[in-house]
C-alpha cells in the first residue's frame, strides 16, 4: 500500500473537513455530523477510486456518485471544489439565494453532482437505473451510492437492494455511513438495522466491513472490490463516528443538524488543523 | 350514433410501445408485475433486452427510471395511475419532474370506470396530483387511437410525460388522421353557441352523446376535447367561453384538481361565465360495472345533459 497516498488522502480529509464546518457557519443552517463522518470516504472516492473529469462533469464515462444521504451535501461540495469541479470560493454560498450549492443536492445546479439527492432512501434505486444504462450501452463505468444508516429504515431500499442483486450489478456499489445516529436519537435505539451484514448479504450482495475513518482500510475495500470476481453487487458498512475530527460534535445526536457560532468554528478549525484548544465547548 | 369497435387505451399504448421499440434502441421498458395488464407485456417479448420487471415495488421502479433516463434512455414505466402517482409520487416528483428527466409514464386504471376492482384501482385524484407537480407533460387521450399518438408523441418530446390510461373498453371514434397536437384542445362538433361541453378522456364520447341528445331538444353546443391537461389550451378554452357564455366539464375524476378545476381557474382569471363541473363529487367510487358506476355517481351522458341544461339556465338567469 502506498504510504504517500495515505498520508495526502489523510491531509485532503482534514481539509475538507474544514471546509465543512466552515461552509455550515457561513451557511448557519446544515448537517455537520454526517459530513464529518463521511469525510474520508468521500475523499478515498473523489481522490483516489472514481474515474472523473473535472474538466468535463457529464463525460459520459465517468463513474457516477450519489449521495443518497444528500442532507451530508457539504462533504460532497468541499471535494468536488477541491478536486476541481468549481472554485473553493463558492463553498461560502451553501444554502444562499441563488448559489449553485443548494441546501440538498441538485443535479442541473452543480457541477459534478449526479443526481438529485435528500429525500432519503432513494439512490439505491436511481444507482441501479444507471448500472443497468451502463450495462444497456456496454460501458464499464461504475455507479457508486452512498447511503446512511438511518435512511436504510426507509422500505424503498429494500426493494432496491433485492432488485441489483436480481439484475447482477456487479457495477454497483453501496457505502453505508454506519455512524449510528439518526436525528431522534440513536439508530439502534429508534428502529434498529442490525444486523446489517446478515440482512445484504441474505439479499444476494457481497458485503465487506471497514472502519470508516482508516484510508489504509477504505483504500483497500476498493480494490478488493475491483478486483473481485463476484457476479453481483457490493456493499461497503463504514463503521464511523458522527461529528469525526471535532471532539465537541463527536457521537453527538445535536450535531446532526445545526449550524457552528464562531467560537465552535475556531475551536472546531483548531482542533483540526491539530492545534491546542485548552477551550471546552 | 353510429356504432364503433371497443377498445380500452392501455392495448393501443402497448401497442405503441413495440412499434416505438423497433424505431427506437434508447427505449427502454419498466414494469411492476403488471405488464400484462397494461400490455407492456408485448415489449417485454420483443425486446427483452431493453425490458425490466421490478416485481410490485412501483417507488423502486421509478427511481430506476430516473437513473436510466440520466444515461439517456428514453424510459417508459407502466403501471396503475393510482401506484404510480400516489405510492410513487414523491419519486416523480423529487428524482422525475424536479431534473427534468425523460421518463414516461404510462398510468392505466384512470376514473371510476375502472369499476369491479374498486377503490383501491381507481385513480381520481391522479390528475390533480400530477397537475401540481410543476414539469410534468400530461396526456389524457379520449381512446385507442389518440392513446396510440400520445404515446408516440411522448417519445418524441423532451421530458416527463404522464399518460392517463383507462381500464375497460371504449368507442374507438377517432380516426387515424385526426390530428393529435400537443396542448391544442380538439372541437369536435360546433352545433351553436348555447354551451361549450369540455371532456377528457372517457367522458369525451359522453360529451358526444350528450351534445347528441341536446341538439334534438334544440339546444345547441360544441363539444371540445380537452387530451393534453397540462400545457392547457387556455386560448381556444376562453374564446369557447366567450363564445357560449356556460361552460360544463366532464372527466372520470374527482371535481377536485383535474379537467374541472384547471379550467375553472383559467376561466376564473381570464373571462368568468358560469360553469357545471361533471365528475366525481369529492368522495370515492366502488365496485360495480364502469357504466352502472357513472350512472349511480351522476357522471354519466344524461348527467352532462342536464349540467348544460342547469349552466344555461344559469347564464340566462345571470344568476351566477
Amino acid at each position: 500500500m502506498d504510504l504517500a497516498l495515505i498520508k495526502k488522502l489523510e491531509t485532503t480529509a482534514k481539509e475538507i473537513r474544514k471546509d465543512v464546518v466552515e461552509m455550515i457557519y457561513h451557511a448557519g443552517s446544515g448537517h455537520p455530523g454526517g459530513s464529518l463522518s463521511a469525510a474520508d470516504l468521500i475523499t478515498a472516492l473523489y481522490f483516489n477510486e472514481l474515474n472523473i473529469d473535472p474538466k468535463n462533469p457529464r463525460w459520459e464515462d465517468r463513474d457516477r456518485f450519489i449521495l443518497s444521504k444528500g442532507h451530508c451535501c457539504p462533504v460532497l461540495y468541499a471535494a468536488l471544489a477541491r478536486v476541481g469541479f468549481f472554485p473553493l470560493e463558492e463553498l461560502k454560498t451553501l444554502r444562499k439565494f441563488r448559489s449553485r450549492l443548494q441546501g440538498h443536492p441538485s443535479m442541473n445546479k452543480t457541477p459534478g453532482v449526479d443526481m438529485n439527492s435528500g429525500s432519503l432512501g432513494n439512490g439505491i434505486s436511481i444507482g441501479i437505473g444507471r448500472a443497468l444504462g451502463a450495462r444497456l450501452d456496454g460501458k464499464s463505468y461504475r455507479v457508486f451510492v452512498m447511503v446512511g444508516d438511518g435512511e436504510l429504515q426507509e422500505g424503498m431500499n429494500w426493494e432496491a437492494l433485492m432488485a441489483a442483486a436480481h439484475f447482477k450489478l456487479k457495477n454497483l456499489i453501496v457505502i453505508i455511513d454506519y455512524n449510528n445516529l439518526q436525528v431522534d436519537g440513536s439508530v439502534d435505539e429508534i428502529m434498529d438495522i442490525a444486523p446489517l451484514k446478515q440482512k445484504i448479504t441474505a439479499f444476494g450482495w457481497q458485503v465487506y466491513e471497514v472502519d470508516g475513518h482508516n484510508m489504509r482500510e477504505i483504500l483497500d475495500t476498493f480494490a478488493r472490490i475491483r478486483h473481485s470476481s463476484w457476479k453481483g453487487p457490493s456493499a461497503i458498512i463504514a463503521y464511523t463516528v458522527k461529528g469525526k475530527g471535532v471532539s465537541f460534535m463527536e457521537n453527538r445526536v445535536e450535531w446532526h443538524g445545526r449550524a457552528l457560532s464562531q467560537r465552535e468554528l475556531e475551536v472546531a478549525l483548531k482542533e483540526l488543523d491539530g492545534r491546542e484548544t485548552g477551550e471546552a465547548i | 350514433m353510429r356504432q364503433f369497435e371497443q377498445k380500452a387505451t392501455w392495448v393501443a399504448y402497448g401497442e405503441a410501445l413495440v412499434e416505438l421499440g423497433h424505431q427506437r434502441k434508447d427505449l427502454v421498458v419498466l414494469d411492476a408485475d403488471v405488464a400484462k395488464s397494461i400490455s407492456s407485456n408485448k415489449f417485454h417479448k420483443e425486446f427483452p433486452e431493453r425490458a425490466f420487471n421490478v416485481g410490485v415495488a412501483e417507488q423502486n421502479m421509478m427511481g430506476i427510471a430516473a437513473g436510466l433516463a440520466t444515461t439517456g434512455k428514453t424510459v417508459f414505466v407502466s403501471t396503475y395511475a393510482v401506484f404510480a402517482t400516489m405510492r410513487a409520487c414523491e419519486q416523480i416528483r423529487t428524482f422525475i419532474a424536479n431534473p427534468g428527466l425523460n421518463v414516461k409514464i404510462g398510468a392505466s386504471h384512470g376514473g371510476i370506470h375502472t369499476g369491479e376492482d374498486g377503490v383501491t384501482h381507481q385513480a381520481i385524484e391522479d390528475l390533480g396530483i400530477i397537475r401540481s407537480i410543476p414539469g410534468i407533460t400530461i396526456f389524457s387521450p379520449s381512446d385507442a387511437v389518440f392513446a396510440a399518438k400520445c404515446t408516440h408523441l411522448a417519445a418524441e418530446m423532451e421530458g416527463p410525460v404522464y399518460i392517463r390510461l383507462t381500464r375497460n373498453p371504449v368507442p374507438v371514434f377517432h380516426s387515424i388522421n385526426d390530428d393529435f397536437i400537443v396542448g391544442k384542445a380538439v372541437e369536435l362538433v360546433d352545433y351553436g353557441t348555447d354551451v361549450t361541453i369540455v371532456a377528457t378522456g372517457i367522458m369525451v364520447f359522453k360529451a358526444l352523446e350528450a351534445a347528441g341528445r341536446l341538439k334534438k331538444k334544440g339546444v345547441c353546443s360544441k363539444v371540445l376535447e380537452v387530451h393534453t391537461i397540462r400545457p392547457l389550451d387556455r386560448e381556444t378554452l376562453v374564446a369557447a367561453a366567450r363564445e357560449t357564455g356556460a361552460v360544463v366539464i366532464a372527466e372520470d375524476h374527482n371535481i377536485n384538481g383535474g379537467l374541472g378545476s384547471a379550467v375553472a381557474e383559467v376561466l376564473g382569471e381570464e373571462y368568468p361565465v358560469p360553469i357545471e363541473r361533471v365528475g366525481l363529487r369529492d368522495t370515492y367510487g366502488e365496485s360495480g360495472e364502469g357504466e352502472t358506476l357513472l350512472t349511480a355517481y351522476r357522471m354519466n351522458t344524461e348527467h352532462i345533459e342536464e349540467a348544460c341544461l342547469k349552466v344555461i339556465r344559469k347564464k340566462d338567469k345571470k344568476s351566477y
